[in-house]
């Protein structure tokens, strides 16, 4: 009996931190449509540099090790089919579809989300966002809005490097140390990539980054106390922002195959 | 000696209440923090809530300023009803008050001048230049001149404290919080934030609440003093009156006495620990 009563308490909880959450997006979401005023769009420019550009190596360095392993695991498996000058289709389609959003989503969620629900979890408990309510500013609008809108602008052009690094990576691998045909590997990448497969990776970054900023700032405003409530806040940031990415990708994956699968029905595949 | 509420007799002053509170109740989880605390606190009038730790002096100045929300009660100011206003019906009002926190909640990523800014750049339309001066006359005020393009971690807990108090008087508030403001400090560095509210009493005629455990604070600036115990009032007068109270508890506080019982605990523990020692050297 007290488990289950233990359970239903616990899924209440879940239940109320769902609805606190969901209030605290729409909260956001209202400011950027209100129009936060001048302080806050000066701290996105600020956010914006701090979350994306100072991001860019690290994202960028990444992709292009995954789209050098991709090459040097897919190659094996082409050549034994005859048909490692495709491999390139394989490779891009892979890194612009799937693997540059999510991994820079990841990457974003390790480096930037974790900071921002320390720096706010911090602020909390040194009752600086109680100063910023006490000074009649919502702290929604100062703290939280700059950091989802940069999040949000940044993740695209993110994407974009760790994107173009993947396929440099790739390239590299396959036609400088695997010797594929440089002609092929670029006609079949290009027959493979067309405008909705790139925007579908730019779309699905948009959401993520959307997730990482939003539970990272939640995370942090509704930090326990001490350094061992922030540290768990940080915990819970990073695991939830990654859960929610992967699960976010394979929905997103479902509905934007839907689409393409509607508006042209007899698309073909990589192999033609 | 009676452990209810310790009614002393009226000190004179303004009839009409700028701040009311009226049967206050906030617990969190199962813990009772206030428990019908009612007080009413007069236009320019300094008002000292004491009490020992963890009896809701903290929580009351949070719900007065709606940082907190009562589990059952009222809050007014100026006559209007705010404790059930949401955040952004109250930023008009909160905009009227100016809060010391206790630890100073200094924007540790802004330099001081600008979190004395802060309130000005957000509230106010003035110029640059105009917010730059008020920034400067206020860190005057506090005796800190020429620190705006120092950052928070750069400055002492007391030069910390000063500059919040700056920031908290920065919009010229009718009511300015205190929340511990000489906790942390040294005795000097304590009597000069003790004389910088009784100056900004006397400059800026404000209505001052002041939450502490430091009596020497208390008496200095207080006109009235009311002391909190397990959540209620228990006694409520002059800085003479609490002086002279007979009620026990408010005694053994005003003399920083423990009880016979919190050091028979102590001494137990003592026991305890020497028996423990005893027994392991035994081995």
């Amino acid at each position: 009996m007290k488990s289950i009563a233990r359970l239903g308490a616990k899924g209440l909880y879940w239940l109320e931190s769902l609805g606190d959450y969901g209030r605290f997006v729409l909260s956001i979401v209202g400011w950027i449509v209100r129009g936060p005023g001048k302080l806050a769009r000066q701290q996105t420019l600020l956010q914006m540099f701090e979350i994306g550009v100072l991001s860019i190596p690290v994202v960028m360095i990444t992709g292009a090790f995954i789209g050098a392993v991709l090459a040097i695991e897919a190659h094996p498996q082409f050549r034994a089919i005859g048909m490692e000058s495709r491999i390139g289709s394989v490779i891009n389609v892979s890194v612009v579809k799937q693997i540059g959003p999510v991994l820079t989503a990841i990457m974003l969620a390790g480096r930037v989300g974790g900071a921002l629900t320390a720096e706010l979890g911090t602020m909390r408990v040194t009752e600086q966002i109680d100063a910023l309510r006490a000074m009649a500013s919502d702290p929604i609008r100062i703290l939280a809005m700059p950091r989802f809108a940069a999040c949000i602008l940044m993740m695209p052009a993110l994407t974009a490097a760790s994107d173009a690094l993947g396929m440099f990576g790739g390239w590299f691998m396959s036609v400088q140390m695997l010797g594929v045909d440089s002609h092929a590997y670029w006609e079949y990448s290009r027959a493979a990539l067309d405008v909705f497969t790139i925007n579908n990776g730019f779309l699905k970054s948009l959401f993520f980054g959307a997730a990482i900023a939003s539970i990272a700032c939640y995370k942090g405003f509704n930090c326990g106390p001490g350094a061992k409530g922030v540290g768990k806040a940080c915990t819970e940031a990073f695991v939830s922002s990654f859960v929610a990415i992967l699960v976010m990708n394979f929905f997103l994956a479902m509905l934007l195959n839907a689409i393409y699968q509607i508006i042209w029905p007899n698309a073909g595949s990589i192999f033609g | 000696m009676s452990n209810g509420p310790q009614q002393l007799p009226a000190s004179a002053g303004p009839p009409e209440p700028h701040i009311r509170m009226v049967n206050l109740h906030k617990r969190f989880g199962s813990l009772v923090v206030l428990d019908g605390v009612s007080l009413n606190v007069a236009e320019r009038e300094s008002m000292v809530v004491i009490g020992p730790s963890g009896t809701g002096k903290s929580v009351l100045l949070k719900l007065i300023v709606g940082l907190l929300q009562p589990d059952s009660g009222e809050v007014y100011f100026h006559g209007q009803r705010i404790d059930h206003l949401p955040d952004r019906e109250l930023e008009p009002v909160r905009i009227r008050f100016g809060v010391l926190f206790q630890m100073g909640a200094l924007f540790d990523s802004m330099t001081v001048g600008e979190n004395i800014a802060f309130p000005l750049r957000e509230h106010t339309k003035y110029k640059p230049s105009e917010i730059r001066d008020i920034v400067a006359q206020k860190l005057r005020m506090v005796g800190l001149e020429n620190t705006e393009q120092k950052m928070p971690a750069e400055l002492s807990g007391g030069m910390k404290k000063r500059v919040a108090l700056a920031r908290a008087i920065a919009m010229d508030p009718e009511v300015v919080l205190y929340d511990e403001p000489t906790t942390g400090l040294d005795p000097i560095r304590a009597d000069v934030i003790n004389e910088l509210i009784l100056k900004l009493n006397e400059e800026l005629h404000v209505t001052s609440i002041v939450v502490t455990h430091d009596m020497t604070s208390a008496f200095k600036v207080g006109d009235r003093l009311v002391m909190l115990s397990g959540g209620k009032v228990i006694a409520e007068g002059t800085p003479e009156q609490i002086r002279c109270c007979a009620h026990e508890e408010v005694k053994r506080f005003v003399e920083g006495k423990a009880t016979p019982e919190e050091l028979q605990a102590i001494r137990l523990h003592q026991v305890r620990e020497i028996a423990g020692e005893a027994m392991f050297s035994d081995l």
